[in-house]
């Protein structure tokens, strides 16, 4: 292996690993409120059909960016209204989230399939960039990429270091004794399904925007679910979820790297190691009640019923 | 009224708040002075948490006013209730277990609380200060429950309070702990600290509390000094003046086994579980054994054995009459003749979403409500019908649905339909918990007149009083190790309350084994 394969493997590691990334840091945010969205693969099909669309019409890839995730948040607030205002089951409603998302996007986007724009251009770092090895990989990408890794630090403190954060934590551990002290129950769960939606908003226009600059129904090809996934495998933790999501990246783009060894191995076959990854994460967790017990926020999942 | 110089701290004009299909607090009024330890008195369902939520913010009043100071006020939320100097220690402690001592205490705090270190530093100041100490590192879940009370009473010290709300703050204590507690309480009221003490424990407030407000059925029924009345006297106020508050029941020494358990371990998966460690019990044939503990303590697991929901591999460690049970699953065990009263009574005692029928069919259905194979429903009806009447079990009939009843009266009917199907042997858990006086001496005339017959009866119970009262014999269960059980009169709530706190002294070599 030359020393410009592994620069390349690693350059598109990252740039596949990001959309990951960013709706994962989203979902993140969202379960530590104790709120399981699984719209999370319909948000970002919104986005990245409405992302394109604006930037196909308007010429102007910022504001395609920022509708992206007006679409998710708006999308995000359908979910938020119908599991905290009706308290209805976060399951079944993340799930029609996503089958609406699917659907209206390919509807909304039909005109616009195999429309050429210009994406998003990589912005090079001078001197960072020419690093051997990591200076393409972490200095030669796009502005998205960059503030992916913003991202992800202001998660991390955010979770960890703040206080908003510790709220955050507080209100997925225990909805009903966070409101007993004063804490905004309802407030706290609903900014964190709009970060959330913000986030695959993002994430959706990324890939119609930057990653491959074109829209096609069903472009996010699952990569909603893998987020999800990945914020288990990550164990609800930011640096991992940062790990896990480059991790990933890697393994969807393994089936090139192992043709430009010669070897062929199916893209499809290697298309499941994430979601093999995510079970034996799982499966280790779960071997040990301590560990599951303490590592997913307690109420997710569980609607919170205003007090009578 | 009574005349104090400085305005009351807290005052309540005509409280009032109505629920559907319940009037929760009527017309109420409540004057606390600064300094002062009030008891709140009240049987479950009088109407005390409505209260005490009124003036936590919790809950809005539909009509009546509150004051402060002397100023009237309106409490819109807990955030705002805490800035004017309340605060309020739950029943149900309201803390996160996967959180520190610190971050939970900032979170209550809100923006005052500043740099965690600081904060760390003045609870673990405030905590010393009072006697109760605790680490501020330390994460919930590593805590027992009388710290994470501690917990709950240092967060609302380390703010400047004015007026501290306890609620029902005894029931998870050892008496060793309760002690403690009330020095604290003292020490706290001198300084100039306004106590709410919300109870139904007679002895506890009579104890601790300079004046007293009862209620009954929403109402004021009485205002008194506790130092100065006895204990029947608080109850009549309590429960009115019809019906019989306090007895006593002759104890018996029986000696013909039941139900005997012999060296169970159990290692528990739960993380906040407890593991049992070389359990040796006997229950004779007509005969009450209580086993008292603090919450926590094995008793779920010690009970989980021997429903059935957790089997152990050697049948032998638990036999009912010689018969090997062990390894039985719960419904061959009821097969059998065992009744049990599960601790939660939603979930495992009843199915919340079930009609009353449906729920005395769940148990019952051993003693005659099936006939090939299908339900007897007119049997079933008439089944339940028996237990709402003779448990008086406060329901809007047998079609009601389980969880649509108040803890307490669930209670009496889940106790009702075991004990209504005479079982040989009766495991209850906390049999009269939430419930009020009349109908917990019914209960235990129930327990007691079951023994008589011959039931064997295990009473896991956190109620001292209850235990005395009841049990021919009486231990208690700490870190999943059972002290000796010794006949009722030789024992006594000193012994008893060493015991719960895992001091097994007098014979802890011989090994824990008795009779």
């Amino acid at each position: 292996m030359d020393i410009d394969l592994i620069t390349n493997i690693l350059y598109a590691m990252i740039r596949t690993g990001t959309p990951l990334l960013i709706v994962a840091l989203g979902e993140l945010v969202c379960e530590k409120s104790g709120v399981l969205n699984l719209g999370q693969e319909g948000m970002m099909l919104m986005g990245a059909v409405v992302g394109f669309i604006v930037t196909l019409l308007s010429g102007s890839l910022l504001l395609g960016f920022i509708l992206a995730m007006v679409a998710g948040v708006l999308m995000s607030l359908i979910f938020g209204l119908i599991t905290m205002e009706l308290s209805a089951n976060q399951v079944a409603t993340g799930l029609a989230l996503t089958i609406f998302g699917t659907g209206l996007s390919a509807f909304i986007g039909s005109e616009f399939v195999g429309k050429p724009i210009e994406g998003l251009d990589p912005v090079f770092i001078p001197v960072l960039t020419d690093l051997p090895i990591i200076g393409r990989m972490l200095f030669g990408q796009d502005l998205i990429v960059y503030l992916s890794f913003i991202l992800f630090g202001a998660v991390y403190w955010f979770i960890n270091h703040s206080r908003p954060g510790l709220v955050l934590k507080a209100v997925g551990e225990n909805p009903h004794a966070a409101n007993a002290i004063g804490l905004p129950v309802f407030k706290t769960r609903y900014l964190a399904i709009i970060f959330g939606g913000a986030m695959a908003g993002l994430a959706g226009g990324y890939l119609s925007l930057a990653y491959t600059p074109l829209w096609a129904e069903n472009m996010s090809a699952g990569r909603g679910w893998i987020a999800l996934a990945l914020v288990v495998f990550a164990s609800w933790k930011a640096e991992r979820v940062l790990l896990g999501a480059w991790l990933f990246g890697l393994a969807s783009i393994l089936h090139l790297v192992f043709q430009g060894l010669g070897f062929a191995v199916s893209p499809n076959l290697l298309a499941i190691l994430p979601y093999l990854a995510t079970v034996v994460v799982l499966v280790i967790l779960s071997s040990n009640q301590t560990r599951s017990r303490l590592v997913a926020p307690m109420s997710l999942g569980n609607p919170f019923h205003a007090r009578g | 009224m009574k005349q104090h110089s400085p305005p009351p701290r807290l005052s309540l004009r005509g409280i009032t708040k109505q629920y559907p299909g319940c009037l929760a607090n009527d017309d109420v009024h409540l004057d606390i002075a600064p300094a002062e330890i009030h008891a709140l008195l009240g049987e479950n369902g009088a109407g005390k948490s409505t209260l005490m939520k009124v003036i936590y913010g919790l809950v809005k009043p539909d009509r009546g006013e509150v004051l402060w100071d002397g100023l009237p006020i309106e409490v819109k939320d807990p955030a705002q209730a805490r800035k004017m100097g309340i605060g309020m220690v739950f029943q149900h402690f309201s803390l996160f277990e996967t959180l520190t001592v610190t971050e939970n205490i900032a979170l209550a705090l809100g923006d005052d609380a500043g740099a965690l270190d600081q904060l760390a530093e003045k609870i673990r100041t405030v905590s010393e200060k009072y006697g109760m100490t605790i680490n501020p590192e330390r994460e919930i879940h590593t805590l027992s429950v009388g710290e994470r009370q501690r917990v709950e009473i240092v967060r609302c010290l380390v703010q400047n309070i004015k007026l501290l709300i306890l609620d029902e703050p005894t029931s998870v204590l050892t008496p060793q702990e309760v002690d403690s507690l009330f020095i604290t309480l003292r020490q706290l009221a001198s300084e100039g600290c306004s106590i709410l003490f919300i109870s139904h424990k007679l002895n506890e407030v009579k104890a601790l509390c300079h004046n007293a407000t009862v209620l009954r059925a929403g109402r004021v029924s009485g205002e008194c000094v506790p130092a100065e009345e006895d204990t029947t006297s608080m109850a009549k106020l309590m429960v009115g003046d019809d019906t019989p508050v306090s007895t006593t029941y002759p104890k018996k020494l029986r000696s013909t086994p039941l139900l005997c358990i012999s060296d169970l371990n159990l290692h528990s998966d739960d993380p906040f579980g407890v593991h049992l460690k070389h359990i040796n019990l006997t229950v004779n044939a007509g005969e009450i054994v209580g086993i008292a503990g603090v919450a926590g303590n094995g008793q779920e697991e010690l009970l989980a054995s021997l429903s059935g929901e957790h089997l152990c591999p050697d049948g032998k460690t638990i036999t009912f009459a010689g018969d090997a049970v062990a390894d039985l699953p719960p419904d061959q065990r009821r097969r059998w003749g065992l009744g049990f009263v599960p601790e939660e009574r939603l979930g495992r005692g009843a199915v919340p979403e079930m009609s009353l029928t449906e729920n005395a069919l769940l148990t019952g259905f051993l003693s005659g409500l099936l006939s090939k194979g299908m339900v007897a429903w007119k049997k079933a009806e008439t089944f339940a019908d028996q237990i709402i009447d003779q448990y008086r079990v406060k329901a809007a009939g047998r079609h009601a649905q389980a969880d649509s009843l108040s803890g307490g009266n669930l209670q009496k009917f889940i106790i009702g339909r075991e004990i209504m199907q005479n079982p040989k042997i009766l495991i209850a858990a906390h049999p009269t918990w939430g419930v009020d006086i009349g109908a917990a001496t019914a209960i235990h005339k129930a327990l007691i007149s079951l023994r008589d017959k011959g039931t064997a009866i295990l009473v896991i119970s956190e109620d001292i009083d209850e235990l005395f009262l009841i049990s021919d014999r009486i231990g208690a269960i700490c870190n999943g190790a059972l002290s000796p059980v010794k006949p009722t009169p030789e024992s006594s709530i000193q012994e008893l309350g060493r015991m719960m706190a895992g001091d097994f002294s007098q014979s802890a070599h011989e090994g824990s084994a008795t009779l």
